[in-house]
């Protein structure tokens, strides 16, 4: 891979990124710098531009303004396909795996494509699922998982060959307490065993507020609050924002 | 019953189903990941065929690469298809492929009517006779009073083997396991760092040599070359995928299976007085088949899903 992949200190940032949507601002002038190392958790109502913003740091929505920097490089304007294959993943909403493959190849196909030998690629792909507990349904079609499954197949296949950074859109929606249990100590674990940044999108506070060290918090595509969880949660501006909200 | 006559029929009816499997595999493969209904391949196996002989208005054409050692000329007529198939990519499809399949379609209907063209700018309008691997068109006797064609067994035995290697393909090399995910889904492949182009490449490469196959056993089978006559066939193979199931190279494989054996049978059962109309036949059989099952013989999981 390129000089970018191994540069320890490596960072992911937001310079100012705007993005418009017909003359709707949907994500407007944030700043944001993601470490590698550490969790990040991007919070804020539906409809905050919180996904849209992901979008703009990994290349799948084009900025209106500002920029997005892979340590110095501007990255804004570059594909998705780029992006992922200079190391930085994430995981859809929605699983989007392919549905008639095994769950063990949703993942080799990440790992082969970025230069594992099909062998090499199997047992990186078991040895993920082992960690995310899905071991036993590897021979599966990945059409038949449970929709929490597939969302964990996601994160597998993003954290194939150890990214510098993935970027996770709500893995924990409609799981269960003791799933989301789950998924908090797989992502706690994800900087010690991937050395790559996590930036969170999620709804499930417990989940935000167990794993993250600094939360950003979005509103109608403004920063309006950041910090520690705990000066995030007693912050006045978040509490009305959502509270406003519903 | 005549059981050599129903032996050497069933020996026919695989032959041109194997026959009409490679062709719509070699549709199939393009159509997976791309989603182009590429009507040019059939004239890439009339390219095979034409390259074999030297330009002239003679109506027994003399052989140039037809003229080597069979090895040899097997390799330089699949190389000369598979890049024939290459070149279309980076010169015409290429620059079409964020396009709707339709228009893909109709760049691909172009494509071909210029390769028919250039081939009668070359080699002129007229049939030409052309003796390909004489030594395979003989019969052959399986046992007491049954013979039945070698080349039928020869190109059985060349579709299982290619069968056999597209299988090994998809499920144990790194390349197939990309391009089954390609298929599937492109645009995700690629955002998991699979290269499109580089893999669209490559299906244009199998689809090219399955053509390249097929240049050389249509023409020893024919024994004569036609400018035109790559979309005749091609229309056949392009039932042949869709009774099977777009998308699915499964389906391809049963769909010129199904379209082959179906010509055959109805060759051999139809009343004499309606046998020049076979093909009509067979295409009412292919609309019947369309009526009761729309998707195809062969479901995707994602087309059932959308049913």
């Amino acid at each position: 891979m390129s000089e970018l992949a191994n540069g320890n200190g490596l960072t992911l940032e937001a310079r100012q990124v705007s993005v418009r949507f017909e003359g709707l601002t949907a994500v407007d002038s944030v700043d944001e710098t993601l470490h590698q190392g550490e969790i990040l958790g991007l919070i804020g109502p539906n409809g905050a531009g919180k996904t849209t913003l992901v979008n703009a740091m990994t290349g799948f929505q084009l900025p209106a303004a500002g920029e997005v920097l892979l340590g110095e490089k501007d990255i804004s304007k570059l594909t998705p396909h780029w992006i992922r294959r200079h190391g930085v993943a994430r995981t859809f909403q929605a699983g989007r795996l392919f549905r008639e493959m095994p769950v063990s190849e949703n993942v080799e196909v990440a790992a082969v494509s970025l230069g594992l030998s099909r062998r090499k690629a199997h047992a990186h792909a078991m040895e993920l699922l082992e960690w995310l507990g899905l071991a036993d349904q590897a021979e599966m079609p990945a059409g038949i998982l449970p929709y929490t499954d597939e969302r964990r197949v996601g994160i597998a296949r993003a954290l194939a060959l150890s990214p510098q950074f993935v970027l996770l859109d709500e893995p924990a929606a409609g799981m269960s307490d003791l799933e989301c249990d789950d998924i908090m100590q797989v992502v706690r674990e994800i900087p010690d065993r991937f050395g790559c940044g996590v930036l969170l999108i999620e709804h499930n506070m417990r989940v935000i507020m167990g794993v993250c060290a600094r939360i950003h918090v979005l509103d109608s595509g403004k920063t309006i609050a950041r910090g520690t969880p705990a000066e995030v949660q007693n912050d006045p501006v978040v509490i009305n924002a959502y509270l406003g909200h519903s | 019953m005549d059981w050599p006559y129903i032996f050497q029929t069933a020996i026919s009816a695989l032959s041109f189903g194997s026959f009409y499997a490679l062709g719509a595999l070699g549709i199939g493969l393009l159509f997976s990941v791309l989603r182009l209904i590429n009507f040019a391949h059939g004239d890439f196996i009339t390219i095979g065929g034409y390259a074999l002989i030297v330009p002239s208005s003679a109506v027994v054409a003399t052989l140039s690469i037809g003229g080597f050692h069979p090895a040899l000329l097997a390799i330089c007529i699949i190389v000369l298809v598979t890049v024939v198939a290459l070149l279309s990519y980076f010169v015409v499809f290429q620059h079409v492929q964020n396009s709707s399949p339709a228009t893909m379609m109709i760049v691909s209907f172009a494509l071909g009517y210029v390769l028919q063209n250039v081939i009668v700018m070359i080699y002129e309008g007229r049939p030409k006779a052309v003796n390909l691997f004489p030594e395979l068109t003989g019969p052959i006797q399986i046992a007491d009073g049954v013979s039945v064609p070698l080349l039928q067994l020869v190109i059985i035995a060349v579709t299982w083997l290619l069968l056999i290697a597209l299988v090994l393909f998809f499920r144990r090399t790194a390349a197939g396991v990309q391009m089954r995910a390609a298929a599937e889904d492109f645009r995700m492949a690629r955002m998991l760092g699979v290269r499109g182009k580089r893999l669209i490449a490559l299906a244009f490469i199998l689809s090219g040599s399955l053509a390249g196959i097929m240049s050389l056993l249509f023409v020893t089978q024919k024994g004569v070359l036609m400018y035109n006559m790559g979309l005749s066939i091609m229309l056949f193979f392009f039932i042949a995928t869709v009774i099977g199931g777009m998308g699915s190279l499964i389906g391809a494989v049963v769909g010129g299976y199904a379209v082959g054996i179906a010509s055959v049978v109805l060759s051999a059962v139809l009343p004499e007085d309606v046998r020049p109309f076979r093909d009509a036949c067979v295409f009412l059989i292919v609309i019947i088949i369309l009526l009761w099952r729309p998707q195809g013989l062969v479901l995707t999981k994602a087309a059932r899903e959308r049913v």
